[in-house]
């Protein structure tokens, strides 16, 4: 089952840029929580620091607080290939690996972890495209088709099934849908008002109405602060802040 | 779900950490190790060539083994008659291909002509000797630097050509159109406009193929021959640069095998120096006047 | 003027009348009008030298054609005696007899392909090392540095390698390498006879060290290929850094990987120079790699110039022939390699 998230006084650096300023908030286990926020506000550079692969990128660096459950992201022992097992992350753009099969794709984290047993991993790549509801359409071919020749919004569900199979606790997702189109969108979006049932989800969306249809609780990011955070229903109807209020009802953004 | 003993897992952690460790080291030592003899050669080549590295070297013919002096003048002067006839027809020849893959190659046949220029670049430096000797030597039974530097401008022509069609590739077609909305006919604007607008890279490639036939003995061989003394016939045998270097090495007189040294030593100055030129020239920027 | 209508000239805009008329007037003195008066002063007068120089510029183009053509032509019309005389049988003769007129190319193709492969060997795990090195692991400022360094090695005269092979390497393995190695792996049949330092041991060294600047350099163009997003994927799921470039950056280059390789067969092959000056020039098929041996580059360089007779000529040409063949075959499979995952044609070799 998924567990919570609590971020104290995170900031994250690009260089000397300051991206992210000291970020406190509280994400609930088992609920669907959005980032939004304008370009640039750091929403992506805030899901990244959760499971700490905003420092793969060159000259960055993040600092502060992160519990996930027990786990202290940012602690002194803490090992990121560890955190990242333990989290799982959903890209904008699909990315199954083109070289590997359906199979070998949901596998491909198993595998680096060690299972080899044939058994087990029948079973969990099959528990875990029946996660993502591609079991279905892909079942017949999981050996014989690659992962790249599946249409976008199947490759995305693709990506979150090979997330979900090494069973972390809080899955992220970084704009899943944003590349993909309506019918895919909605497919993916119901996907992941299941998936809160057994995950604690965080998406990042600059779809309002996204956020809005998925989400129990809504993040506001505004130039690299977290400007208010509440259900979504109070974020979109009642804001407390005003520059919330002037982002939903879209005088800027 | 069935969950791998975590005892297990925390094991195996260990042995991907030290296969990742593993491989780092790897990859650090590859590029130190392929760095060595880099470093060795030139190393080498300094503390052996500088010895005899003088005026007499620069200056004289060589002298019989035995005797103490001499030097390599002849093979100096000989590469750069040689290389100034290659370069005057693998050059412009070079270009010419280039301009025409650039400006109305974009089509089967330009896909040919690309394919050709590729095949001619693998093209092993000794098989272009033996045909140069099979068209020129053979014919005037006689060696020559004119053989000799029609195999070095097979060679070139490749280099050459792919450098001039990339570089026109690079000016924006805007400034073609400008040229000819104002009047200005194809060809012109081909050579003035287009052609100058890529010249640092077009010169740039022009250097690189000058440096890689400059060091190239093979193709050499049975075709400028090589020759003790003075020439500057080119209907004659030549003596080069690199040619010298191999006779003197493969010799068995301590004294030629200091004289290779020193001639290597020159041959690697002019070579770095040409590729370090390129390497500036082209950090700096290849188009002169586009944006 | 982003409300004004582009089609102005054919439909006047009556609410704007000075615009209409401005704009008809502009016609006669600028752009196309002055292009329609130009070409009706001169209505011909650039077609002919853009013809000529069309001509003149494909003539060039053709040129390279020529010259492959007359590559082929020549080898095979010099070789024709020796084709003739030997049949298919020259490539397995074992014999280099040119006293008496027996010709068999069998030691030299030996020579040819242990050298190489014996580099390929050697050259291509340090390349890939490299390149991963460069690609996904060095710091930024270093980079630049690295590359050219690695590329100074293939600008490298091939007879200035043979230089320092002679003096510097050979002296090196018969001091410090062949001793060890005859002793405690002779017994593979590999290390043994005498140990002079030159021969297909060293050949192959200093192949190998030729060749890594062009595996690595391809390499690297192909690990830099790999979208960014697939190593990321990679790392989310919790892989160790060298997990992410094994199974996010290699497995989707290995095609060009592999065409980079054959790159370097190809290079290692016509390999002259270097190659003459170290192996020892035995024309002799052995198995162990401190024996001498010959490769088909070396035999022509060496007694090209010499050759009595023209049927001696004929086998060396007909080796020279060979040659061109194997090396076209290998290239052209290499380049499609890596043409297939690079997208281009261009090779930086």
């Amino acid at each position: 089952m998924g567990v919570g998230i609590e971020v104290r006084e995170l900031k994250a650096w690009y260089g000397k840029h300051l991206a992210l300023k000291d970020i406190d908030m509280s994400i609930p286990p088992n609920h669907v929580t959005a980032v939004i926020g304008p370009s640039g506000c750091g929403k992506s550079t805030f899901v990244r620091c959760l499971n700490r692969m905003h420092e793969t990128i060159p000259e960055a660096y993040a600092e502060g607080e992160v519990k996930v459950g027990n786990i202290e992201v940012y602690g002194d022992g803490t090992d990121p290939v560890d955190v990242r097992r333990k989290i799982g992350m959903v890209f904008q753009k699909p990315n199954p690996f083109p070289t590997m099969s359906i199979y070998d794709n949901v596998a491909a984290g198993l595998k680096l972890n060690g299972l080899r047993n044939r058994k087990q991993l029948d079973e969990l790549v099959q528990r875990s495209l029946k996660l993502s509801a591609l079991w279905d359409e892909v079942k017949d071919v999981l050996h014989k088709k690659s992962g790249a020749s599946l249409s976008g919004g199947q490759q995305q569900r693709l990506c979150i099934a090979r997330a979900l199979a090494v069973e972390p606790e809080v899955l992220l997702m970084d704009e899943p849908a944003s590349a993909l189109d309506p019918i895919s969108t909605s497919k993916i979006e119901e996907l992941i008002f299941q998936l809160k049932q057994h995950y604690t989800v965080v998406i990042v969306t600059h779809n309002m109405q996204q956020a809005a249809r998925v989400a129990e609780f809504t993040g506001f990011f505004l130039m690299g602060s977290l400007i208010e955070f509440d259900k979504t229903e109070k974020i979109f109807t009642t804001p407390a802040d005003k520059r919330t209020e002037d982002y939903i009802t879209g005088r800027f953004g | 779900m069935p969950d791998p003993n975590p005892a297990r897992k925390r094991e195996l952690s260990l042995w991907r950490r030290f296969v990742n460790a593993g491989a780092t080291t790897f990859a650090v030592g590859s590029a130190v190790l392929v760095l060595v003899p880099l470093i060795a050669i030139f190393v080498y080549l300094l503390l052996k060539g500088i010895g005899s590295l003088n005026w007499a070297f620069l200056t004289q013919t060589p002298k019989p083994p035995g005797e103490p002096g001499g030097g390599m003048a002849n093979a100096i002067i000989g590469s750069g008659v040689i290389l100034l006839i290659a370069s005057m027809i693998g050059i412009p020849l070079g270009i010419g291909c280039g301009i025409y893959l650039a400006e109305y190659g974009r089509n089967r046949f330009g896909d040919f002509v690309r394919f050709t220029a590729d095949v001619l670049n693998g093209v092993p430096s000794i098989v272009i000797g033996i045909v140069a000797y099979s068209i020129v030597v053979l014919q005037q039974r006689h060696f020559s630097a004119y053989s000799g530097g029609l195999a070095l401008a097979i060679m070139m022509v490749p280099t050459v050509a792919r450098a001039t069609e990339q570089m026109l590739l690079m000016v924006p077609n805007t400034i073609r159109e400008a040229a000819l909305g104002l009047g200005i006919p194809k060809w012109r604007t081909t050579l003035s406009i287009s052609l100058r607008t890529a010249s640092a890279g077009v010169i740039t490639g022009c250097m690189l193929a000058f440096a890689r036939v400059a060091g190239e003995t093979a193709p050499l061989l049975f075709t400028a021959f090589g020759n003790q003394f003075w020439n500057l016939n080119p209907n004659q045998p030549t003596a080069a640069l690199p040619l010298q270097i191999f006779t003197y090495a493969i010799s068995p007189f301590d004294e030629w095998h200091n004289q290779a040294w020193a001639g290597a030593l020159i041959l690697i100055v002019l070579i770095v120096g040409a590729v370090a030129a390129v390497r500036v020239v082209t950090a700096r920027g290849m188009l002169k006047g586009a944006s | 003027m982003n409300s004004s209508d582009p089609f102005a000239s054919q439909k006047p805009v009556t609410s704007v009348p000075s615009l209409a008329q401005t704009s008809a007037e502009r016609k006669k003195t600028t752009g196309g009008a002055a292009l329609q008066r130009i070409r009706t002063r001169h209505p011909r007068s650039s077609r002919i030298p853009d013809a000529i120089f069309r001509v003149l510029i494909a003539l060039t183009a053709l040129s390279v054609f020529v010259i492959v053509v007359l590559i082929v032509y020549e080898l095979v019309d010099k070789s024709r005696q020796s084709l003739h005389q030997f049949g298919i049988g020259f490539f397995y003769g074992h014999d280099w007899d040119p006293v008496n007129g027996d010709f068999g190319a069998a030691p030299f193709i030996y020579g040819t392909v242990v050298s190489s492969i014996l580099a390929l060997l050697l050259a291509v795990p340090l390349s890939v090392g490299v390149a991963v090195y460069i690609t996904e692991m060095c710091p930024v400022a270093l980079r630049a540095i690295i590359s050219f360094l690695v590329e100074l090695l293939a600008a490298i005269p091939s007879v200035i390698y043979g230089l320092w092979g002679i003096f510097v390497l050979a002296p090196l393995l018969r001091q410090y390498i062949q001793p060890p190695l005859g002793k405690y792996l002779g017994w593979t049949g590999l290390f043994t006879g005498p140990q002079f330092g030159l021969g297909m041991l060293a050949a192959g060294i200093i192949l190998a060290i030729m060749i890594v600047p062009i595996v690595a350099s391809i390499t690297r163009e192909v690990l830099n290929a790999v979208p960014q997003n697939q190593r990321e994927a990679v790392l989310a799921l919790g892989a160790t850094r060298w997990e992410m470039i094994r199974m996010g950056v290699l497995r989707n280059a290995r095609i060009g990987i592999v065409g980079a390789i054959i790159l370097g067969l190809g290079r290692a092959l016509g390999e002259t120079m270097a190659v003459t000056m170290v192996i020892g020039n035995r024309p002799e098929i052995a198995k162990s790699l401190f024996a001498p041996g010959y490769t088909m580059a070396s035999v022509i360089a060496n007694e090209f110039s010499e050759a009595t007779g023209d049927l001696y000529l004929s086998a060396l040409v007909e080796i020279g022939l060979a040659l061109f063949l194997v090396t076209l075959v290998v290239n052209a499979l290499a380049r499609f390699l890596v043409w297939s995952i690079t997208g281009s044609t261009r090779v930086n070799a």
